[in-house]
Parts: C-alpha cells; sequence; structure tokens
C-alpha cells in the first residue's frame, strides 16, 4: 500500500484569499465573522456570518464566469493556489484526479433561477443553469482546468464532505488508482434561501461562534474553499517535490440514529479506527482541529467522545470555526490545512471568542490565543447531521 | 383575552400532540416538555407551526434550551409557559 503525502494547499475563505493571509489569521486568531452583505440579507433573522471579502469574481474569471456559481470559483482559485505550491506538471492525465466535498452545490444558481421564475414571472432561466448548479461542477471544472482524468467526482455527507472527499481521495491513491489527487471541499451557501434554512433548525449563534464555551449559542456559517494535493509518497520523492505532511489515516462511521442529534459513540469509534490506520496511538497525536461547531449539542458529545478515545490527558484541542465559520463541505478541508499548519510552523491556532470553561467540555481547549507547541501528529474531526463521522489523522513530514 | 388564551393553550396542546404522534388528551395543560419526550427536532417543528398558526416569530435558539441560569429569549420548558410566550407575542403583533 503506497503511503500518501501533502504537497499543496490553496484556499479561500473568510480570513483570506490564499494560505500565507490564512495562516496568519489563524495564528493571530483573527475572526472572519462579520455582517452579511448578500441580497436581501435584512429579511434574515441571523445577520452574521462568515463571508468570503473582496472577491472580485469578473476579474479572476474573465473568460468562464457565466459557468461558475460562486462555489466552483472558490474551488478554482483554491485548486490554483494548491497546484502552484505542490510544483505539479500540467500532463498528469489519467493518473490524477480530483475528489472535492460540498453540501450545497450551487444553492445560489438555485435560488436565482427559482427567483427568475416565480417572483419575477420571467419565462426561461439561464440555459447555464443546470452546468452551474451540480454538485460536481467544481470537481469537474478543476479537472477540465489541469487535465486530471482519473478518479473524479464529488462529495456530499453535509458537514463531513471535506473530509469524506480527501479520506476517499486518500484511499484511491493508495490503491494505486491515482497518483496525485486535488481534493477537500467547497462551499457557498451564504445567501437568502441557504441562511433562511439553517435559521429553521434553530442553531445559528446572533453574535458569534463560541465553540466549547458556556454561553455558546450555536453556529455561524462560512464560505470558502480548501484544496490539497494528495500524492503518493513514491510520486513526490521522484519528482523532487516539497512534503508538507503526511495524510497517515482516515475512518468513517454512521451513527445510525438520530438525523440531527450527534451520538458520541459514533465519534469515539471514528477517531479510534482513523488512529488504527494510521498506526497511531493516542499519546502520538499533540493536537485535535475538533468539529465544535459551537452548538450545545455537538461539543459536549465531541468532548465526550475525545476524552473516551484519549482519556485525561487528551492533547490539546481548538474549533477553528469560530474564526473562518462554519464552512459546511468545505469546513474539513479548512480545518485540515489549520491542522497542517499546526504540524508545520508549531503554532496551535485557538478557539476565539471563548468566555469560559464549560463543565459539560472538560477539554484542554486553545482558548483565544495560539500555543507554540512542536507536534508529529494531528486530527481532524467531521461529525455531520445524517450521524455520519469522518476522521483524519496526519504526520508530520 | 381569556378565550384568546384558551385558544392559543388548545394550539400548543394540539401542535405538540402531533409531534409527539399522541392525541391532544394526552398532553395536559401544566405538561413539562421535558417530561414529554419531545427530540431537538420535534421541538423545532413545534415553534415553526405555532409561529405559522398565529403569524409570530418565536425568538427560540435551540442553544438556550438548557441554560438554566439565563433566562432564555423563549421559554419553551412547559405548556403553560409556552402560551404565557405565545400568548404575549400575539399581543404585541402589530393591529
Amino acid at each position: 500500500m503506497r503511503r500518501v503525502v501533502v504537497t499543496g494547499l490553496g484556499t479561500v475563505n473568510a480570513l483570506a484569499l490564499d494560505v500565507p493571509g490564512t495562516f496568519a489569521a489563524l495564528a493571530a486568531g483573527r475572526s472572519g465573522i462579520g455582517p452579511l452583505t448578500f441580497r436581501d440579507h435584512a429579511r434574515l433573522t441571523i445577520g452574521i456570518g462568515a463571508e468570503v471579502k473582496g472577491w472580485d469574481a469578473a476579474a479572476r474569471f474573465p473568460q468562464g464566469l457565466p459557468l461558475y456559481d460562486r462555489v466552483t470559483q472558490y474551488a478554482l482559485a483554491a485548486g490554483a493556489e494548491a497546484m502552484a505550491m505542490a510544483g505539479l506538471p500540467q500532463d498528469l492525465g489519467p493518473r490524477g484526479g480530483v475528489i472535492l466535498g460540498t453540501a450545497a452545490g450551487g444553492i445560489a444558481t438555485w435560488e436565482d433561477s427559482y427567483r427568475a421564475v416565480f417572483a419575477e414571472g420571467k419565462a426561461r432561466v439561464s440555459p447555464l443553469t443546470v452546468p452551474r448548479l451540480m454538485h460536481n461542477a467544481a470537481a469537474s471544472h478543476l479537472s477540465i482546468l489541469h487535465g486530471l482524468q482519473g478518479p473524479v467526482l464529488a462529495v456530499a455527507s453535509a458537514c463531513a464532505s471535506a473530509n469524506h472527499a480527501m479520506g476517499l481521495a486518500l484511499q484511491q491513491i493508495r490503491v494505486g488508482a491515482a497518483d496525485v489527487i486535488l481534493t477537500g471541499g467547497t462551499e457557498a451557501m451564504l445567501c437568502f434561501g441557504g441562511v433562511k434554512a439553517w435559521e429553521g433548525l434553530r442553531v445559528l449563534a446572533p453574535d458569534a461562534c463560541r465553540p466549547f464555551s458556556l454561553g455558546r449559542k450555536g453556529m455561524v456559517i462560512g464560505d470558502g474553499a480548501g484544496v490539497l494535493v494528495f500524492e503518493a509518497e513514491d510520486h513526490a520523492r521522484a519528482r523532487g517535490a516539497a512534503v508538507l505532511a503526511e495524510v497517515a489515516g482516515f475512518a468513517m462511521t454512521a451513527d445510525a440514529g438520530d438525523i440531527v442529534a450527534p451520538d458520541a459513540d459514533g465519534a469515539v469509534r471514528a477517531m479510534r479506527l482513523a488512529l488504527a490506520d494510521a498506526g497511531m496511538a493516542p499519546g502520538d497525536v499533540g493536537y485535535i482541529n475538533a468539529h465544535g461547531t459551537g452548538t450545545l449539542a455537538n461539543d459536549r458529545s465531541e468532548s465526550a467522545a475525545i476524552r473516551a478515545v484519549f482519556g485525561a490527558g487528551a492533547p490539546p484541542v481548538s474549533s477553528t470555526k469560530a474564526m473562518h465559520g462554519h464552512a459546511i463541505g468545505a469546513t474539513g478541508a479548512l480545518e485540515a490545512i489549520a491542522a497542517i499548519m499546526a504540524l508545520r510552523t508549531g503554532i496551535l491556532p485557538p478557539t476565539i471568542g471563548h468566555q469560559a470553561e464549560d463543565p459539560d467540555c472538560a477539554l484542554d481547549v486553545i482558548a483565544n490565543v495560539a500555543r507554540a507547541a512542536q507536534v508529529r501528529a494531528v486530527l481532524s474531526n467531521a461529525f455531520a447531521f445524517g450521524g455520519l463521522n469522518a476522521v483524519l489523522a496526519f504526520r508530520a513530514a | 383575552m381569556v378565550a384568546m388564551r384558551d385558544q392559543i393553550e388548545a394550539a400548543v396542546i394540539e401542535i405538540l400532540a402531533e409531534q409527539l404522534l399522541l392525541t391532544p388528551a394526552d398532553v395536559a395543560p401544566d405538561a413539562r416538555i421535558g417530561d414529554l419526550g419531545l427530540d431537538s427536532l420535534g421541538k423545532v417543528e413545534a415553534i415553526f407551526a405555532l409561529e405559522e398558526r398565529f403569524g409570530i416569530a418565536i425568538p427560540f435558539n435551540a442553544n438556550d434550551a438548557e441554560a438554566p441560569d439565563e433566562a432564555p429569549d423563549f421559554d419553551f420548558s412547559s405548556v403553560p409557559a409556552i402560551v404565557d410566550g405565545v400568548a404575549r407575542l400575539v399581543a404585541q403583533k402589530p393591529t
């Protein structure tokens, strides 16, 4: 079985439009959450989100813009950065692939087309509506732009989409189906209909995202994309690529219980299986990038699960969602980038907005300020609605 | 006003009963929600139904539900508390 490494990173999110800016914001504990600005936002109850700022789509995509929903635009920008960082040749062909997570796909395109025919009484919608909104649009455009002709698909598992996508990418390379896969996730759910739908569940915070803190009021939705270059280690070494981290292990489990309420047992099994897949003992892990949504239910359940797996000496934990927001199907990719930052720089990113320790979340939470620590292995958790759990383990290169 | 309160109480009980797969007679007018076995989705569905029935917006956040030391925006702990809250929002509606 081939070992798999990360040789490139790319991102667009509420903190920055690239990896260096994102690293700087994560290390500084900066928040990307602010007032919503999209069309009709004033008709919503919730007024905040982690929007991508300063996004000039027309300047970035002078050619293909009519074909690209924002969910695709973000993925293309992140993918270009990751490809450039990896220094990959453009002739990977059938040995290259793309596996990207997204929960809502081109939701703003759905909204625009329904608005046109229902609210504005138009007779027709753009002929590009279907290719814009399909969940695989971002993955397919990345494959087209970079000539990647092997395994290309989208993965949809709500808030675990990106972790599931990266896990599949790892498995595809391990078994030899590809040498290189661009993987991660992309999401652009910050539009009127997207936030309206989330409001109905009554889990959005009106003020800030405060994972694991007393007084937390729920989640804050974010937009963005994270794309990581997963590459067979032998392939990376042969071309002299810089290796950023090893993708050491992955596991996925299902609660088979409630459609929204989390079950700690499913999370426990996913973390234990991911450690086993990586050949790691719990004591090897130096940092956990938690799912940490900032809801009462998730943070309590996840804390119990981490304690069950790691005991009282559990490693430091943070949820970077307090900074980049909950980017739903992309969030696992943003968090994998944060976890790799911890391995590369020795800076463990904080959980900002943390006000007071919650006895129900008895963990070593990295509260408000980043912590310096040399770590050799990290976990990145994702636990989705639908009872789906996906955990990745990374090891220092 | 009393008639209005009775109407609201009947509606609250009917909507809760529907979510609990019970008949309205099985939901006592002084029942506590925690004792009824209503899950989190049932709760937000009941709130949605009350908002639609009375044309109000209920300021409920699921993350407030179990924080006993601070007053929640909307008290969803018992049938009488819900009836009081809905009655207050109905009275505040612009006429």
